[in-house]
């Protein structure tokens, strides 16, 4: 990937003056008697592509569930655009602007790439179902609309040739897309992606990353990112907070957090 | 050809002749491309407006007459009406292979001294971007899609739209676009088109616009185009035929040109517009049928039957219905029904349900391949054609199809065969020179405008042309027949159990031959028949196949006999390969050709053998490079085999020559 052509200000507006998106203070869960997490605290500014990594158990995706309502912490509070919270539902958190994707792809596999996609689109339907059945009038313009706006993310990530395709028929590298796709569709303001780049090849890899970055520079989308390959961290993230065994052990800049010796400690291992 | 005729005193030119069509087919359309999975349509009209306001923009910038301007990308309208701008202000287009690298790029502007670029995407801009920090005279990027390149803030790089609304700016913008074009002549350059270049570094051919016109108006003539004809544009942009076929022809006979929505969608697209005029190098139609057999294999066992059934129907008499034969009644009445259930269907399928004429071209085709779609009803033809003649050279009239020749002169052509066998031509198409390369441009060309094709060949009783090897290849036997080994192999390799075939014979007695056998296609064979075999060399070996390669030698020798000109080169001996000729090893070059001289190097003991009758099998070691890079060596002990070979009838040459 050529670094050099994201332009050096692109972050300016984020560096000055961070408006927070999402702030997470003293979260602790825990699954009965196992700490998935514990005591963590860290933010999301607007604008930014903000990573989280840790070793195998140190309670990343734990934290992605948090953030979008799956999980309720026993301790701790979620400021989402100003809302504060301690309990919320996935659906609420779906309206209020939170997207993401799942490690193990999460799509239905039977339907194809466009209406998986337009699945995304579900939320922002206002037709009630009988209109939907009818298929006429407004409820077919409506269609038309939220249609226009899934060819546009079709077009963005470059999957038409596969549009008509049932997605369990795609290698995996393409439903990895088609699943930001539909998270895209959603037209978030927060974007979660649980390992986006997991089990692909360098191109693949290359390609998402170009994506990721696209999306974060077109739609000026904040996105959450769990990833286990350095480089592609190092290279996307505009801060880095890292987790092992449910606490926070650093948080900053990829250069500062991989310089860190907890980090190294954590990623290495260390004699007890 | 109606109101839109050309009179060739007035329209001598292609930007002159877009101001014919955006006047008598105004509203025709003539360019279309998918976007947001909605064909979106241009009239002649609006392309005007297009070209005139790109145009413009240009010349703002500083375009001049005699400029270069590079243009690099997948078929857009866009790009397209770049050439036609920069033609329309007297500047040379030369559109660039897009997925070259950098460095070869960067070769390609270097010698054509570009200093525009009109480009697709980012990918391209960064590129161009590197290519400038050691090539400085590249001044303006002007780009298509604008995605990733809103932040850019560099020199001389900017959007389509900008330079388009800096050529609205102008009030008097149509007259004196309208003025600029008025000065175009017939003589002035069109295009420069760099040849791919397998050997050494890649040649600038210079066509006129006399040359394109030409091209497109033989074209319309040879195969009565008209400007209803819908064609597809996916072929690379700076190859000759596409720029023929996508550019000029639709310009000259005013159809329209439908540009995919991307490179991985046109099988869909082609099949949404229907196209009805087609060309494809051989490979896309292997393709095609390679999908069908393999979506047959998984079929349920009636539509199985069905589809051999119908298509046996098709091979008998599919091509005799297609030529206008007779053909007897209750035949006729099988391939309609075929045509319902199967042929109808797999058309439509491959997009080709309008085809009225589809070309091959570019290289070899296999018969069997060939055929397969005549049989359907697809008016398949073949056409020989060269970039330095502005494509056309031969091509197949309709109801004279041969698989084995590449048609008749097409209008205004002239073919001679040189005394070493190269086939020579001369056409208003032909091109001017290769730019700023006196040397090659007088090695091909000759004074009097007669230029070299480097193909071997002859024109057979019917007076159509066949090509049969690259005129440095062929050699002669010690007997003084002509030995055109790729010819040979071709006809080896046609059987699907061939994998690679290397003849020789030039300055020899007799021609032999070494052959690879397929391993997928022989393997399913072996799988079929209970042949057990632990490794390549091991199938290779097997009795049972040399009987069935022994087989396909015959047939070739058979098909060998028929032809006057080749009929001593039949294959006495042959010995199948203890190992695959391999890129690793250097044998075969990475797009499989065969480097002659270090097969003859390697292997020169299996070609003594050859060339010894007495000897029936011969031991060899040679070394092979594994995947990782390690080096070991394979031993083998390979059979030699003796053909029997078909008697020449030499009476009957003679007839069928009187």
């Amino acid at each position: 990937m050529n670094m050099a052509v994201k332009p050096a200000d692109a972050n300016d507006g984020r560096a000055n003056a961070p408006e927070v998106m999402l702030d997470i203070s003293n979260i602790s869960l825990s699954f009965g008697g196992v700490h998935a997490i514990k005591d963590v605290s860290f933010n999301i500014h607007k604008g930014e592509i903000r990573a989280i990594i840790g070793p195998n158990g140190a309670g990343k995706t734990s934290m992605l569930n948090v953030i979008n309502g799956f999980y309720h912490p026993q301790v701790g509070e979620i400021t989402f655009k100003g809302n504060t919270r301690t309990q919320m539902r996935p659906y609420v958190a779906a309206t209020q602007g939170i997207a993401r994707t799942f490690q193990n792809v999460a799509l239905f596999h039977g339907m194809s790439t466009l209406d998986n996609i337009m699945s995304g689109r579900t939320l922002k339907m206002h037709k009630n179902f009988f209109w939907q059945m009818l298929r006429y009038g407004p409820a077919m313009q409506e269609e038309v609309e939220h249609r226009e706006r899934v060819e546009e993310i079709i077009d963005f990530l470059e999957i038409q040739h596969i549009r008509r395709t049932p997605v369990g028929r795609l290698p995996y590298g393409l439903q990895k897309r088609v699943e930001l796709a539909r998270a895209l569709a959603m037209e978030p303001e927060l974007l979660l992606l649980d390992e986006p780049m997991a089990g692909m090849n360098l191109e693949e890899k290359e390609d998402m990353s170009r994506f990721i970055l696209d999306v974060n520079d077109q739609f000026g989308t904040t996105i959450a990112l769990i990833e286990h390959d350095m480089g592609v961290v190092m290279d996307l993230s505009t801060r880095v907070v890292v987790l092992d065994h449910g606490e926070k052990i650093a948080d900053g800049t990829p250069a500062e957090v991989s310089s860190d010796q907890n980090v190294i400690d954590a990623y290495l291992g260390v004699a007890h | 050809m109606t109101a839109g005729a050309r009179d060739a005193s007035v329209h001598d030119t292609i930007p002159k002749l877009l101001l014919r069509n955006a006047q008598t087919r105004g509203a025709r359309p003539a360019m279309r491309e998918k976007d947001l999975g909605i064909w979106q349509t241009w009239s002649w009209a609006e392309t005007l407006a297009e070209v005139r306001d790109l145009a413009m923009g240009l010349r703002a910038l500083g375009l001049k007459r005699g400029d270069r301007v590079a243009i690099v990308g997948d078929n857009r309208p866009r790009l397209y009406w770049a050439i036609c701008s920069a033609q329309s202000l007297g500047a040379i287009p030369v559109p660039v292979y897009q997925d070259s690298v950098a460095e070869e790029m960067g070769y390609v502007l270097d010698h054509a001294g570009v200093k525009y670029a009109v480009v697709e995407n980012q990918e391209q801009v960064d590129k161009l971007l590197e290519i400038r920090e050691t090539y400085k005279d590249l001044k303006q990027i002007i780009f298509d899609e604008e995605r990733g390149l809103q932040n850019y803030d560099v020199e001389g790089v900017r959007s389509y739209e900008a330079v388009q609304e800096l050529g609205r700016k102008d009030r008097d913008a149509d007259q004196v676009w309208r003025s600029e074009i008025a000065k175009g002549k017939a003589g002035d350059t069109a295009i420069i088109l760099y040849t791919s270049g397998t050997t050494g570094r890649p040649k600038g051919v210079v066509l006129t616009q006399g040359a394109c016109v030409w091209a497109a108006e033989t074209a319309e003539e040879f195969d009565t185009l008209t400007e209803n004809e819908e064609v597809i544009a996916y072929l690379p942009m700076a190859w000759v035929g596409d720029h023929v076929f996508s550019y000029a022809q639709s310009y000259v006979t005013g159809y329209c040109v439908n540009c995919p929505e991307s490179p991985e969608t046109v099988i869909v697209d082609r099949r949404e517009i229907g196209t009805t005029y087609a060309f494809a190098p051989p490979r896309i139609y292997e393709n095609l049928i390679t999908q069908t057999t393999v979506a047959m294999e998984d079929a349920s066992a009636i539509k199985k039957k069905m589809f051999e059934y119908f298509l046996g129907v098709a091979r008998d008499y599919g091509e005799d219905i297609l030529n206008g034969k007779s053909v007897p009644f209750v035949a006729r009445l099988k391939y309609w029904l075929g045509s319902f259930m199967v042929y109808g269907p797999l058309k439509n399928r491959y997009g080709l349900s309008k085809v009225r004429i589809g070309y091959t071209a570019g290289e070899a085709i296999g018969p069997e391949i060939f055929k397969y779609y005549r049989a359907l009803g697809i008016n398949l033809k073949q056409l020989y054609g060269q970039t330095e003649a502005a494509v056309y050279i031969t091509g197949q009239p309709d109801g004279e199809i041969y698989a084995d020749t590449v048609g008749t002169p097409m209008g205004g052509v002239e073919i001679m065969v040189a005394d070493n066998g190269e086939v020579m031509y001369r056409s208003p198409g032909v091109f001017t020179e290769y730019y700023k390369n006196k040397e090659a441009t007088k090695d091909t060309k000759t004074a009097d405008g007669w230029v070299h094709s480097g193909d071997a060949g002859f024109v057979d009783e019917n007076g159509h042309l066949k090509i049969i090897d690259r005129a440095k290849d062929v050699g002669k036997l010690n007997d003084g027949t002509i030995f055109p080994p790729k010819y040979i192999e071709n006809k080896l390799k046609f059987f699907p159990n061939i994998k690679e075939a290397v003849a020789f014979g030039n300055g020899r007695d007799a021609v032999t031959a070494f052959i690879n056998i397929d391993l997928t296609s022989v393997g399913s064979w072996a799988e079929r028949n209970n042949v057990v075999y632990a490794s390549y060399q091991e199938l290779a070996g097997h009795p049972d196949v040399y009987k069935m390669i022994e087989n396909h030698v015959d047939e070739v020798n058979r098909e060998l006999s028929q032809e006057e000109r080749v009929a001593g080169a039949q294959i006495s001996r042959f010995l199948i390969l203890h190992k695959e000729l391999d890129p690793d090893d250097g044998e075969i070059t990475r797009t499989a050709k065969v480097r002659r001289s270090l097969v003859n190097e390697r292997y020169a003991v299996l070609i003594d053998a050859l060339y010894d009758p007495n000897k029936k099998r011969q031991k060899i070691k040679t070394e092979v490079t594994f995947e990782d890079g390690r080096r070991g060596d394979i031993e083998g002990d390979v059979e030699i085999r003796d053909m029997k070979l078909h008697a020449i009838d030499r009476a009957s040459f003679k007839e069928a020559a009187e």
